[in-house]
């Protein structure tokens, strides 16, 4: 490694700071879209006014928006992230506690997309226009169309009630039962899968073809390069880029996806504890959980980048 | 370069026409859509029944009276089929609207000006991108109250980084072309050089990402409404119906079909349609079809 290259991934680790502010402001600003007062909401119908009152202080609400903002940012830095409306326990126990078998499925799932996303489309593109093509193109396209948590449905009424080699519902801890936990997580996680192999198949093939159907190829193919040589040196070395923009789309994706499927399976993780809280209104734990969950996706997105830089260095900055 | 289109109304009518008669899967797509679309506006006289109107005749199986049979409240699951398509429409076409205006230009002005315009604009852009799209609506739904058009402007504000991620890379690689640098030599404007150069060499990937998120819109109303974020009872859409259909899979599991059919045809028609666009846009593959 040279000096340049740790600058610039120091550099862009550096730059995600703002990033990293503007979510949390953004995460913050959740709160004032709430319609009128937002005390009067959360203290709901038949709240007196002191009720309405003594809310309006606990929460902070009574004072000026920057203060609301750096109280808020300040706690959830040292891990603050408030308490639950409903239960008055810690928002941080709660995420800690649901996002395990979230994160599980969404890795997971991950995993099976690149898996078998990516030989999917090698295979696709380097037969383009043959029958074997047309087969992983047209199963990509359903792929990408199908709603996952009506797969998930379908999943269930096949292999869990039908066949009964799956749970229908629920969630192992890892820690106590790893293999029950996989035995759990292989339906959902196969599920939310289905569009990750899809987006990955069908992304990864057609940044391929436009390589493979270069100036520079043909030049290659000229100069009497094998195609076997030319597919895994060339080829891939330029889709290799694509991959890992829509792998970051992927996973990005997944974690949302977990929301759907997390209610399909009856799995309490942070997908549903943010259904459940935009329902009840219990906006600590609505924020809380986003917040984290965001987090994940910007470390993730971090990642992204410095393999892009790594692998292309075009895309460095002059 | 591709040639210049022919911009007369008669000659693009005729033009969209051969392209049909040539492009069988384009014509299907917009077939579909455009069934969907009449379906929308004609609900009340394609549909025999109400589509909340409930009955004694509960989870009867498809008849002659009742073409998809009738949900747990005994209502028609046709009717309910087609007053939940307008719902879909809509709810696309807000997403998708709201990415299109916000990511575009954005995306575009920041991969052509580069430089700190550039850098802020990615920063914006790799924020944004860092919401995951459904976890956003529905935490924005909960704040706002829930309802269907808000959630959508949400999941729109979504895309919109997508959009602008991808013409930015788009628009650095093409402003580099030698083309371009000729352009800029003969004095040729920003304003031309984007419009002539940037834009039609650099869109074809968005147009395939426009039709991903049409689809993505309709799965994220879908997912919604299946939460019970979005569309409201008694009114009907698609994923609600998936929802209530979810929970008697066991005694009638014919339900779960018909909305989830319905999802997955229209999403196909959205993504076959800009497949098929992508290859008429792109002027290197027209030959070949």
């Amino acid at each position: 490694m040279n000096m340049q290259l740790v600058r610039f991934l120091g550099w862009r680790a550096v730059q995600v700071l703002p990033v990293l502010a503007m979510a949390t402001l953004a995460i913050f600003g959740l709160i004032q879209l709430v319609p009128g007062d937002p005390a009067a909401t959360i203290a709901g119908e038949y709240a007196t006014a002191e009720n309405i009152e003594a809310i309006r202080r606990d929460l902070g609400l009574d004072r000026p928006l920057w203060e609301q903002y750096g109280t808020w940012l300040w706690n959830a830095l040292q891990g603050d992230l408030s308490n639950s409306l409903l239960t008055g326990l810690p928002v941080l126990d709660e995420v800690a506690r649901r996002l395990p078998p979230t994160l599980f499925i969404a890795v997971f799932a991950l995993l099976i997309s690149i898996c078998i996303g990516v030989p999917l489309g090698i295979l696709a593109a380097t037969r383009a226009d043959s029958a074997l093509d047309r087969f992983v193109t047209s199963v990509a396209s359903l792929g990408v169309a199908v709603p996952n948590f009506w797969l998930g449905m379908i999943f269930v009424s096949i292999f869990a009630l039908g066949f009964g080699w799956f749970p229908t519902t629920g969630a192992r801890p890892i820690s106590e039962d790893f293999w029950g936990a996989v035995h759990h997580a292989a339906l959902p996680a196969a599920t939310l899968a289905t569009a990750g192999i899809a987006e990955i198949a069908r992304q990864l093939r057609s940044s391929l073809i436009e390589v493979l159907q270069s100036q520079y190829v043909r030049t290659l193919r000229a100069k009497g390069l094998s195609p076997a040589r030319i597919l895994w040196k060339h080829g891939l070395r330029n889709a290799a880029l694509t991959l890992l923009t829509v792998i970051g789309l992927v996973f990005n994706h997944t974690l949302g996806a977990t929301v759907a499927t997390e209610a399909v399976f009856a799995i309490p993780g942070a997908g549903s504890m943010i259904v459940n809280a935009a329902i009840n209104k219990d906006f600590p734990v609505l924020q809380g959980a986003v917040f984290v969950l965001v987090l994940i996706v910007i470390s993730m997105n971090l990642i992204i980048d410095l393999l892009y830089t790594v692998l292309d260095p075009r895309v460095k900055k002059d | 370069m591709a040639s210049t289109p022919d911009i007369t109304p008669q000659g693009a009518t005729a033009s969209v026409l051969s392209w049909l008669r040539r492009d069988l899967r384009a014509a299907l797509c917009l077939g579909y859509l455009l069934a969907l679309v009449i379906a929308s506006v004609a609900a009340p006289l394609i549909a025999q029944h109400s589509p909340i109107e409930q009955s004694m005749d509960m989870l009867a199986p498809p008849s002659g009276a009742h073409w998809l049979g009738t949900d747990d409240l005994g209502r028609d699951v046709f009717a309910r089929m087609v007053y939940g398509a307008p719902m879909s429409l809509y709810a696309s076409m807000v997403a998708v609207g709201v990415g299109l205006a916000l990511g575009l230009p954005t995306g575009m002005l920041a991969g052509y000006l580069g430089g700190r315009v550039d850098t802020v604009i990615s920063r914006i852009i790799d924020t944004l991108l860092a919401f995951p799209g459904i976890i956003l609506a529905v935490a924005v739904t909960g704040a706002l109250g829930i309802g269907l058009t808000n959630a959508m402007i949400a999941v729109g504000i979504v895309f919109a980084p997508n959009i602008a991620r991808l013409i930015r890379i788009q628009t650095i690689v093409v402003k580099n072309e030698l083309y371009v640098d000729a352009a800029r030599s003969f004095g040729m404007p920003v304003r031309g050089i984007i419009l002539r150069h940037i834009v039609p060499n650099a869109i074809q990937p968005i147009i395939v990402q426009v039709t991903v998120m049409l689809a993505g819109a309709l799965l994220a109303e879908a997912s919604l409404s299946f939460l019970g974020l979005g569309v409201q009872p008694p009114w009907p859409s698609w994923g609600q119906m998936l929802a209530r259909g979810y929970t008697y899979m066991e005694i009638a599991p014919e339900q779960m079909y018909a909305p989830g059919i319905a999802i997955l045809l229209t999403a196909l028609a959205y993504n076959g349609l800009g497949e098929s666009l992508r290859t008429r846009l792109d002027p290197t593959s027209r030959s070949r079809r």
